[in-house]
Order: structure tokens, then sequence, then C-alpha cells
């Protein structure tokens, strides 16, 4: 019975007419209220979708009404600030203000202000992001060929995905994140906080980060002009991570002569990277400096150098004697010479970039005795940029093992990469290795082809500098 | 040794840390306290010289001559930075691949986005091609916020002047006559100028021409052009020898004749699209200081329409 009522509301609220054929057929019968429910429900559901619709179709009727409108109102009022041509100026701003000459130059003012159509001037805003963070997603696909028994790579792997995130979180800070999906498992590569607006100067980052520690260990592996990296880096700084650990950053613009620019950083970290450095010991912390020396040599030659140094407790020691005592001292230099021509800087440039890094690291000799490695290691790189999208680059390595400093590793590499447009990039490397095995003057001869397809989507990063 | 080095260490960096700071001090008294603006590019820098006079001192990070996309985020850029009171930048991300990175290293919290010496100019400016619908990289290096080109339209620059004006009386309320006795004096000399353009432009409106970049749509508008291709076959793709093909046919229908290049812009393909055309490239500087004679902002209209003048002169 209630049913019955409550489908003769709807029917009366919807249709007056039909529900008045329906509704008392529905009243005579209440013992059999189920059988008529669906199918008279559906019609009115019908109905109602019907009403709906026609009401839609009005109103978006209306609203392009409105628009045109608007379009019209609008597009004069943006023409006539200057042009003669467009629109005489008498009637700039209406004739009641232009009538009287002291207001007449007022009228421009507040049309240029915008303050009148402040919606018509400035960039799309429907389009840009709100509290959104910049988010970005490069894709490293690495592909090995020949042979190397030393340091085998896979035929194929994508090698890591990078996800960024990176936003400003308030008048005094942003963020920057980086995690990497590798072949292996997922890890936060950088996320760090960065106070830009501190007193006296002051640049502090918080988080994980790769170590300001010279050129080489701050560069992603997108972002390098190689497909690897330098034997140095894997023998002496902590191999394709790098330096990467939690810790504080402080960095300060220092006083220098005339036309050179120089920063010092300073930075303190838990002290764990890798194989490079451990923690045993809470207190066990790692600490980075760098020091860094710029110069335009002219405006479109520049030299960028930079000292560095770090030390950390040795990594890969037995904890169970005093592992604390065992540090490994590590020094960098680098030297860096950009050319690029402004009026064609998307065509050509030129970089010559060289790092030498020496690492002292305190150790156990396989007779236990405290002893302390001396190893060196260098590379020196060069790219030149021939069209916009072809460069070529060359790479010499030489690099002791931060273990076993009698044993030396030396390379070299041919890299060509092209560019399909700014957002993928192809490369292709030649990699000669005469690398060291176990007892010194033992080697083995590596030659592998390796290549690589790299693809950005998301948000334009800042192009690497 | 080991055990006491660590806070020996910190303390040793840190002190060294302190003791540059106190050598580099608080910047000096600049003379006459005058307001430090920095700009993206020169049209900005031109602009503010305009309404701000010799109240202030304006530099720009990007030359006239240079591709504002590709701009190196040198670290020189970082000590200028440093001092600036107001930091004036085009927007709509034609600098986001480098201004960016110079901010947030400058260390100066008055030029930080957001912050009031942070000046986006292209919120006065009536901007163009506001991409509608989806946006993707499928249409190449595409400014999903619109056209970032716009300085080219001198009623933009007109409402550039006065936004900069605006900020600058803000800043200084006490020279806020100053600023706008300028930007109205600049007003009186910019419309002059733009009615001497116009009527030189006048006897070729609605003339056809190809451009390299997308960096016209404003200037086309003002000065009614019809820009009815690009050498670009997407914005930020060099050209391809198809996209080449097509656009020789297209001029050689249209009977096209003005190839306008920007100066940092490859003539290799233009000149070829001319030869196979009977057309002309014309190395058009849309920024100031894009030629040593342009100077200013006037400067640049001056020489862009006499230049496009001659070209289409004598194509015809």
């Amino acid at each position: 019975m209630k049913k019955a009522v409550m489908v003769s509301v709807i029917l009366l609220l919807c249709s007056v007419s039909r529900a008045q054929e329906i509704a008392p057929a529905q009243a005579s019968g209440p013992a059999q209220p189920a059988t008529p429910g669906p199918e008279t429900r559906m019609r009115t559901l019908e109905q109602q979708v019907h009403t709906l619709a026609d009401e839609v179709a009005l109103l978006r009727e209306e609203l392009k009404a409105l628009r045109d409108a608007k379009s019209i109102d609008t597009v004069p009022e943006n023409r006539v600030l200057l042009a003669s041509a467009h629109v005489e100026p008498a009637t700039v701003g209406g004739s009641s203000v232009a009538a009287t000459p002291e207001a007449a130059p007022q009228v421009p003012q507040t049309q240029v202000s915008g303050s009148a159509q402040p919606q018509t001037f400035g960039g799309a805003t429907g389009n840009a992001k709100l509290l959104n963070p910049d988010i970005s997603l490069i894709g490293d696909f690495i592909g090995t060929a020949g042979h190397n028994n030393v340091a085998p790579a896979p035929s194929m792997e994508l090698h890591e995905s990078e996800v960024g995130f990176q936003a400003i979180i308030d008048p005094y800070s942003r963020a920057d994140a980086f995690i990497s999906f590798g072949e292996t498992g997922v890890s936060v590569e950088e996320a760090y906080l960065t106070f830009t607006s501190l007193p006296a100067g002051l640049l502090m980052k918080v988080g994980k980060m790769r170590a300001d520690f010279g050129k080489v260990n701050t560069i992603h592996n997108h972002a390098l002009p190689w497909i690897d990296r330098p034997l140095a880096t894997n023998n002496l700084v902590g191999g394709e991570d790098g330096i990467d650990d939690a810790g504080i950053s402080l960095s300060h613009f220092i006083a220098a002569p005339k036309g050179w620019f120089m920063e010092g950083t300073a930075q303190v970290y838990r002290g764990d990277s890798d194989d490079l450095f451990r923690a045993y010991r809470r207190q066990d912390l790692g600490t980075v400096g760098h020091l860094r020396a710029y110069r335009d040599l002219s405006e479109s030659t520049n030299l960028d150098l930079g000292a560095s140094y770090a030390r950390g407790n040795s990594a890969g020691l037995a904890t169970a004697g005093k592992p604390s005592a065992f540090f490994t001292n590590l020094y960098g230099a680098d030297a860096t010479l950009r050319w690029k021509p402004l009026r064609r800087a998307v065509y050509k440039n030129f970089l010559l970039r060289t790092e030498l890094f020496w690492s002292a690291r305190d150790q156990l000799s396989p007779l236990s005795i405290f002893q302390t490695q001396h190893a060196f290691g260098m590379y020196s790189s060069a790219e030149y940029r021939i069209n916009r999208r072809w460069t070529v680059g060359g790479r010499f390595d030489r690099s002791g093992h931060a273990t076993a400093a009698n044993l030396t590793d030396t390379g070299f590499s041919g890299i060509l990469t092209y560019w399909p447009s700014e957002f993928s990039q192809i490369r292709g490397q030649y990699r000669f290795g005469h690398l060291a095995v176990a007892n010194p003057g033992d080697f083995s001869n590596a030659n592998e082809f390796l290549f690589q397809f790299l693809f950005v989507m998301g948000a334009h990063g800042a192009h690497p500098f | 040794m080991q055990g006491c080095s660590l806070t020996t260490r910190l303390t040793a960096i840190f002190a060294a840390l302190a003791f540059s700071t106190s050598l580099f001090g608080p910047p000096p008294a600049r003379a006459a306290s005058k307001i430090q603006i920095m700009t993206a590019t020169t049209d900005l820098a031109s602009l503010a010289q305009e309404v701000g006079g010799d109240k202030v001192e304006v530099e720009s990070i990007a030359r006239g001559y240079q591709d504002p996309h590709f701009v190196d985020a040198k670290p020189s850029f970082l000590l200028k930075l440093k001092h600036a009171d107001l930091l004036i930048v085009v927007g709509l991300e034609l600098e986001i691949g480098w201004l960016p990175p110079l901010i947030n290293q400058s260390t100066n919290p008055k030029i930080q986005v957001g912050a009031p010496g942070y000046l986006d100019a292209s919120r006065f400016a009536r901007i163009l091609e506001i991409p509608t619908g989806q946006v993707t990289r499928a249409e190449g290096d595409v400014h999903p916020l619109g056209n970032p080109h716009y300085w080219l339209d001198p009623e933009n620059g007109l409402r550039i002047a006065k936004g900069i004006a605006d900020k600058l009386s803000e800043m200084r309320p006490g020279d806020a006559t100053y600023f706008a006795q300028r930007f109205t004096d600049f007003e009186q000399r910019l419309k002059q100028a733009d009615q001497r353009w116009l009527a030189e432009m006048k006897p070729y409106e609605g003339r056809k021409i190809v451009t390299y970049h997308r960096s016209w749509p404003n200037f086309a508008e003002h000065f009614h052009l019809n820009v009815v291709g690009y050498v670009e076959p997407r914005p930020g793709i060099p050209p391809s020898p198809q996209h080449t093909v097509e656009l020789i046919q297209q001029m050689k229908r249209d009977n096209v004749k003005v190839i306008v290049v920007e100066p940092y812009f490859d003539l290799k393909t233009p000149n070829a699209v001319a030869r196979e055309t009977g057309g002309k490239v014309l190395v058009l500087p849309p920024s100031v200081g894009g030629e040593k004679e342009i100077t200013d902002y006037f400067k640049l209209f001056d020489y862009d329409i006499s230049k496009l003048k001659q070209a289409f002169d004598a194509t015809h």
C-alpha cells in the first residue's frame, strides 16, 4: 500500500495527466503492487530523463549565448589602448569620461591596469596546475652488447624510471624529490627541502641528497653525457649512487676577486653511502666540503673549477673490531671549460671536463694489520654538439681500486647522441676497458657497445648546466 | 687522532663559512639607493628603464640575440640576482629551463617566486595562442599557458610598463609621482610612435609571411600581418624535409615571399625555402639588443618595421 502511494506521488509530480490514469488502477489493486510497479517506474524515470535532457540543452544554449556576448564585449576593450587604427581614441573609455579633458588621460590607465577586465590579461589559468607539484617521469632504457668478464651488464634493462616531484612548499622553502624505480627495487635518489629565504645569504638543504663532491657525483643518471659512469666513480666514489646520503647542507657565496664567482658548501651526512662510507655508530658522521670557483672568460666561454673533500668511516669492515677507527678520506678536483656561442646556443657547443680523485682508505690488510690504501683515479671527457640533433663525445678513464691501490683500470669511450626533441634522447657508446683482476699484472679486456633510450614526460625540468 | 677530528672538522668548516660571511658582509649601501632590477629579457629591462628612470638600475640576464628558451644558468648571474630588489620575468614558462635554479640558488629572499620582488609581466599582457583542450607534446614544446612572445605588441608594452610603474611605486611610495610621471611620458611617446608605426605598416596590411618560430603572433596581430606558416614543423622541433616541402608548396600557392627568422636560428632551411619560392629571408630580432642599434623598446619596432618594409618592397 505504502509503495503504491509513493509511486502515485511520483507520478503526480511528473505528469499529472498520466498519473491520473494510472494511479486509480493501482489503488484499486493493492494486492498486486509489484507487477505494475517496475513498468510504471521505468516509464516515469524515462520521462524524468527526457525533461532533464531538455533542461540541459536549454542551459547549454544560455551558456553559449552568455559566452558569445562576453567575447564580443571584451575584444574591443582590449584593442583600444594605443592604436588609432583600431578604434578612434575618442571612443576609448565611453563618451562620458572622455568628454572631460582632465579625466581623459586616466582612462587608458585604468584599462592598462586591467582592473576592469582582469581575467582577459595574463596566461591561461585553467591549464595551470593548481597546488599540484611539478611531476615528471624519466625512463632510462639501456642495452649492452660485447664482452666484459669483470662487470657484465644485462643485455637489456629498463635501468631506471625516475619520478620527480618538485614544488614550492611555503614562502620560505621548496622541495625536490626524485624516486628511482630500478630493476632491483625502489629507492629515494634524492628528497630534500631547500630553505631559500635564510638570512645572511645562507642556502640550507635538508634531506637525502647527492653530496656536493665534484661534478659527476651531483648529476643524475639521465643527465650524464655518457651512458655509464666513469671507472673512477665506480672504484673510488661509491659507484652509481655515489655519495648519496641523508644529511644537512649549508652553502654560501664567498668574497672573490672581481669577475669570479665563488661558493663554499659544508655538508654533514649520516655516514652511509653504498660501499664507500658506513656509520657503525651514531656519531660516525660523514662530512663533505666543496669549494667552487667560476669565471666567464667571455660571453660564450666559461671556466668552472672545484675542490672537494669527503670523509667517513670505511665501509666493508667487520664490525667485531673497532671499525669506527677506520676512515676513508676522499679528495677531488674538477675543471670544466664550456663554449657555447649565444647566437647559436642550440646548434653548437663544446664542453671539456676533467675530474681527479684521491682516496685514502683505512682498512685491515689480509694479515689483519691496519693499513691505508692510497688510490688515484681520474676521467677526462669532451663533448661537441655538431648541430641541433647530434652530439659526439669521448672519455678517457683511469682509476686504481680503493681497496687495492696497486690494481689500476684504464678505459676509453666514444659516444654519439641523437635528440629527436628536447624530451627524448637516443645514445650509443663504444667502451673499451683494460681492467685489472685479482693480481697486479693480470688484466681482462672489455669491448662493449652500449645503447640507451631516454624519455621525459611531464613537467619541463631545468636544463643541465 | 680520529676521536676528536669530527668536531674539529665541523667547527673548522663552519668557521670558514662564518669567516667568508663576515668578509662578504652586508651589501654596501648602493649609490643613492637605486632600486636594483634584474629582468629575464632585454625587452623587460628596456620597459623598466623607461618607467624607472634614474631611480633604478636595470640589467637583463638574457641577451637580445639569444634564444630566451635556452639561456645557461651561469653562476655569474647569481651574484647579480643576490643583490636585486626586483626580478621581472616574462613568465608563461618561457624561462622554465633556466630561471628557477637561478632563483633558488640566489639566496635572495626578496625575489623568490611569490615574494614582493618577483614580478611576472605576463599577467598584465594580452596573451595569444592559449591552448584549449588537451595539451600534449605531440604538438612540440608547447607553452600550455599561452604564447610567451607577447612583448612584441606595443599595447602589451604599455600594459607591462604600467604594471612595472605600479610595482615600483609600491616599493618606493615616496617616488610614486615620479614613476607615474615617467609612465605618462612613456605612454605619450609610445602612442605617438605607434601611430607612426601603424601608418608605416598600413600599406602592407594583410600581407602573408612565414616565420621560423612562433615568436610573432602579437606583432602580426597588432600590425595586421598574416602569419601563414612556420619553418619549424612544431615549436622546438627542427625543420624536417617533408614539412619544408609542404611549406614551399604552401608559400607558392599563397604567394608568400617573406620568411622571418629570429637571429638565433640556423639560416640553412629558410635560405633553401627562399630559393625555391623566390622569396626573401629576413633576420628580424624579436628583442631589444638583437642588433647593436636596437638599444630600446622604441628602436626595436623602428628597426623591425623598416626591415619588414624593405623586404615587402623588394619582393613585390
